[in-house]
């Protein structure tokens, strides 16, 4: 057709979610890594019910707690829990994800089969309530939660794994790599992957808000991590029954999930654009 | 000449890029009289159907009409307001495009797509428009229309679509038809078939036709003048005929030697097809001077830097090189 | 239509089959499960020879092939066993459940509906414009949130301190109690929805029979309304489906938050009383609903969209 005319890229998309994105996330990375120096004070020990809560002032930016803990506080040390719970959920579904992707996508057959029925299982089972079941075998506690959350959601990762290996697969280099005397597993990891690597990590960004979310959704059920060490959803928890009397309780840990969510979803759709400029805003 | 149907001058069509603003077509001028039927040939990506699209008021960003004039009938058209071109459109004006497949709405009866226009242009209701556009199916002559017109696009052959969006492009008897690569997409058996169906209906309802194309074969057939375009530039103009017998610019010269022609080779012995080497520039980096200069056999130095103007030549038309003249 | 109807509804038995054997593994064949897990909770210390009785009510030592032979017998014929806790058959209870769940997810669907759908159509049609951005950055605002926090926020605000409704509980079934869930349920679909939209539409906008269109001389609003929405809608449905579909699941919490007595809400609790067969209904239910939600997904495609009849 002859309106295709040979542009060069009109504009890099991608910009301002990229960096808006970037620095909420850096925000909450750093808070997490930074907690024991840029906390005003111990998140579990520091109780004086003679400071109980105090609505935000300039000794206590959050304000306190009913034991008069300090809310900024615990949301900094909180950060840590519900960063590496999504962090690491999210590893295991990318790597559950991936590899059975890759090799369905790969062998084909039978496995494909049994993968593809998988995926479509997972899909139909909402992943909450798939990871509600798992706590209920499995007991409440962190560890718990970990399992529960990183075995729910990786088919899309598998999704598409899968599909870019099939088309890689009819472009011919996966034929080619086999001819040169390649093994599977090498062909799967060195021809494959570094292929799949970007759509992978705007995945993980994503999934890793859902994560975030889903941690505070079962904390907030009291599943997640026990009071008295604080997840933003077990604060929130603990925070409902107050929340006509002091409602800052509320605000500030829902605010910091807000916001940390927000960042990995604008880091995602801008990685997203970045990497793959011609696509459009599309989930699901 | 009485005042042409369609007159360009100097058009210039825009593109903006990465904070430059590119010439995707400039000084592109030609007339086309009423009924006459006028070719534009080229390569893809040479500008001509964007000059196709500036004529129907249809550029969009990031391409856009940067100068020059068209005048449809005497009257100037390139700056009338939205509500007026659209009352040009259709009506007056109308388009065939390239991809049957896709240039049709996939969830709407073909019936339907035709009968709009008459609901458009024409206030008629419904009913009626369902009628005429079962008439209109007739004379493309797609085979019981009666029944064709409830049907889905999905459900016809590409020759049949392209009937469709000739009933379309014809129901309201426009002054002039703009046929973009038109039978591009369909099977060589079928292309005739169009093309002569288009010739004739537009013949006698006397709609004059701008046909696009990159086949100069097929333009110089169906056409009575052709000009040629290469690079965003016309570089040649000429009576159909006269194109073939003497082609004067070294682009045109290097097209027709790349048609393959029956009896030639009876005539001549067996020869190679010739080609043009080299590739067409893009548009971020046209050449100075002649843009077919790095492509043309017979350049020299003054092609690299000086853009050559237009020459007429002795019978009728213009071409665009150094060398001629 | 019908016979359609029937083959896809006969689709939705070996997925279902599927997950009643994952929830049979799951449930039945994990150590620490049932009777062990009945013990954990620290509460009641069971004798171990009410345990061996109980053991043998249960045939938790037969082989397991049997077991699930008859575990599926009898999810079929809709038997979904005695819950530990309440001694009633867990369908009678979930019957219970249903209605208030289905009247959330339809009310929340609703308003992701409505508002998603109209602020993705008007953003797509003026691209770069302020609603454009504002619609957008809602969108991806709305994705963030945490629907309980969400929930809690405007449970606040409006029951609490502008006491415009009730703060929760299912009341009288009326809509007011229903307002707020619906709202703290609906706004994830709703961005999702936004975005979608505005993608489908942009897509449709630049599809080539839009251009036939406007050639004919048509006004961008009729080129809309007779050629865009359609086609957009094709693209939007299958995200309504997928939303639609799991939101009785997503609805756990925001249940749970309002005090909804919806299958969400029975399923959480269950969860803490280990009333494991109450669990496993719950998770039947809400799996058999996003079956059926998405194979009215599929037939509303069969209705608007004439390729896929003729296939």
């Amino acid at each position: 057709m002859s309106l295709a005319l040979k542009l060069p890229r009109l504009r890099l998309k991608g910009g301002s979610s990229l960096w808006v994105g970037g620095g909420l996330v850096a925000i909450a990375i750093s808070s997490a890594i930074l907690a024991p120096w840029i906390a005003l004070t111990d998140p579990v020990l520091d109780a004086n019910l003679m400071n109980a809560e105090l609505p935000p002032s300039w000794e206590f930016p959050f304000g306190t707690d009913a034991q008069g803990r300090d809310i900024y506080s615990r949301i900094v040390w909180g950060a840590r829990v519900s960063l590496s719970v999504g962090i690491i959920s999210q590893i295991c579904n990318s790597l559950i994800g991936v590899t059975l992707g890759l090799t369905a996508g790969y062998w084909g057959g039978w496995w494909d089969d049994v993968v593809s029925g998988l995926t479509n299982l997972m899909l139909a089972i909402p992943s909450l309530v798939f990871a509600l079941a798992i706590m209920a075998i499995l007991g409440p506690g962190l560890v718990s939660l970990v399992i529960a959350l990183g075995l729910t959601s990786w088919s899309y990762s598998c999704r598409i794994a899968r599909a870019q290996v099939l088309s890689l697969k009819s472009q011919g280099y996966i034929q080619a790599a086999r001819i040169l005397g390649y093994g599977d597993l090498r062909i799967m990891f060195t021809q494959v992957l570094p292929n799949i690597l970007g759509p992978l990590i705007v995945i993980a960004t994503l999934g890793m808000g859902g994560a975030i979310l889903a941690e505070a959704a079962l904390s907030f059920l009291g599943l997640g991590i026990r009071p008295p060490f604080p997840s933003w959803g077990s604060m929130l928890s603990e925070a409902r029954d107050q929340i006509t009397t002091a409602p800052w309780l509320s605000v500030f840990p829902g605010l910091a999930i807000f916001f940390t969510v927000l960042g990995l979803n604008l880091l995602g759709d801008g990685l997203r654009d970045y990497l793959d400029p011609q696509s459009t805003t599309r989930r699901g | 000449m009485t005042t042409p149907l369609l007159k360009v001058e100097n058009l210039r069509i825009a593109l903006a890029g990465d904070g430059v603003t590119y010439d995707a077509v400039e000084n592109v001028s030609f007339e086309i009289g009423r009924g006459e039927a006028f070719g534009l040939v080229g390569e893809s990506g040479c500008g001509k159907s964007i000059t196709a699209l500036s004529v129907m008021g249809l550029l969009r960003r990031p391409l856009s009409l940067a100068g020059g004039r068209v005048i449809l009938d005497g009257k100037e058209i390139q700056n009338v307001s939205a509500a007026e071109m659209r009352r040009l459109r259709g009506k007056r004006i109308a388009m065939i495009f390239q991809e049957p497949m896709t240039a049709l709405n996939p969830l709407s009866p073909v019936g339907r797509q035709i009968a709009e226009m008459f609901v458009l242009h024409q206030g008629a209701n419904w009913n009626e428009a369902m009628d005429r556009a079962e008439d209109a199916l007739r004379q493309v002559r797609v085979p019981s229309p009666e029944r064709r017109i409830k049907d889905y696009p999905h459900q016809l052959s590409g020759g049949m679509r392209q009937r469709v969006m000739i009933a379309i492009a014809l129901a309201c008897g426009p002054d002039l038809l703009v046929a973009d690569e038109p039978t591009t997409a369909l099977d060589v058996t079928v292309q005739a078939e169009i093309i002569d169906l288009m010739a004739e209906l537009c013949a006698a309802k006397g709609t004059a036709v701008l046909m696009i194309s990159h086949d100069l074969g097929l333009v110089a057939n169906m056409c009575q003048r052709v000009a040629v375009m290469y690079a965003g530039r016309i570089v040649e103009s000429q009576v159909a005929d006269a194109i073939f017998a003497a082609p004067t610019h070294p682009y045109t010269q290097g097209l027709i030697d790349s048609l393959p022609r029956l009896g030639e080779r009876a005539r001549r012995g067996r020869q190679k097809l010739r080609e043009i080497s080299g590739v067409v520039p893009s548009i971020a980096n046209y050449p100075a001077g002649c843009r077919f200069n790095p492509r043309c056999p017979a350049v020299t130095e003054v092609c690299r830097s000086v853009v050559p103007e237009a020459t007429p030549l002795p019978a009728e038309g213009v071409v665009r090189c150094h060398h001629h003249g | 239509m019908l016979l359609v109807l029937g083959r896809r509804l006969a689709n939705i038995i070996p997925t279902m089959l599927a997950v009643v054997a994952l929830v049979f593994l799951l449930f039945s064949v994990l150590p620490g499960s049932f009777i062990s897990g009945m013990n954990e909770d620290g509460r009641s210390t069971i004798d171990p020879a009410v345990m061996e009785r109980m053991r043998k009510e249960m045939g938790l030592d037969d082989p397991l092939i049997e077991r699930f032979a008859k575990y599926v017998a009898a999810t079929a014929t809709g038997d979904l066993g005695i819950s530990f806790r309440t001694r009633e058959p867990v369908t009678k209870m979930l019957a219970g459940r249903i209605w208030p769940s289905l009247k959330l997810v339809f009310a929340a669907m609703t308003f992701a509906i409505l508002v998603g759908v109209t602020l993705g159509f008007l953003a797509a049609l003026k691209p770069g414009s302020l609603i454009d951005t504002a619609a957008m950055v809602g969108a991806i605002s709305g994705l963030s949130l945490s629907q309980f926090w969400f929930g809690l926020m405007l449970m606040y605000l409006f029951a609490l301190k502008l006491q415009w409704l009730p703060s929760f509980g299912y009341g009288d079934g009326g809509l007011r109690n229903l307002i707020l869930p619906a709202i703290a349920l609906g706004v994830g679909p709703m961005a999702l929805l936004a975005r979608t939209t505005r993608a489908a539409v942009l897509d449709v906008l630049n599809a080539d029979f839009v251009r036939t269109a406007r050639s004919k001389g048509m006004s961008e609003r009729r080129v809309v309304e007779w050629h865009v929405l359609r086609n957009a809608l094709v693209l939007v449905i299958t995200i309504v489906g997928l939303q639609f579909g799991s939101l009785m699941g997503q609805a756990v919490v925001v249940e749970k938050l309002f005090a909804w007595p919806g299958v969400g809400s029975l399923m959480v609790d269950s969860v803490f009383q280990r009333d494991m067969p109450t669990v496993q209904g719950c998770i039947l239910m809400i799996v058999l609903f996003f079956l059926v939600i998405n194979t009215l997904v599929d037939l509303a495609y069969v209705v608007i969209d004439p390729r896929i009849r003729y296939r």
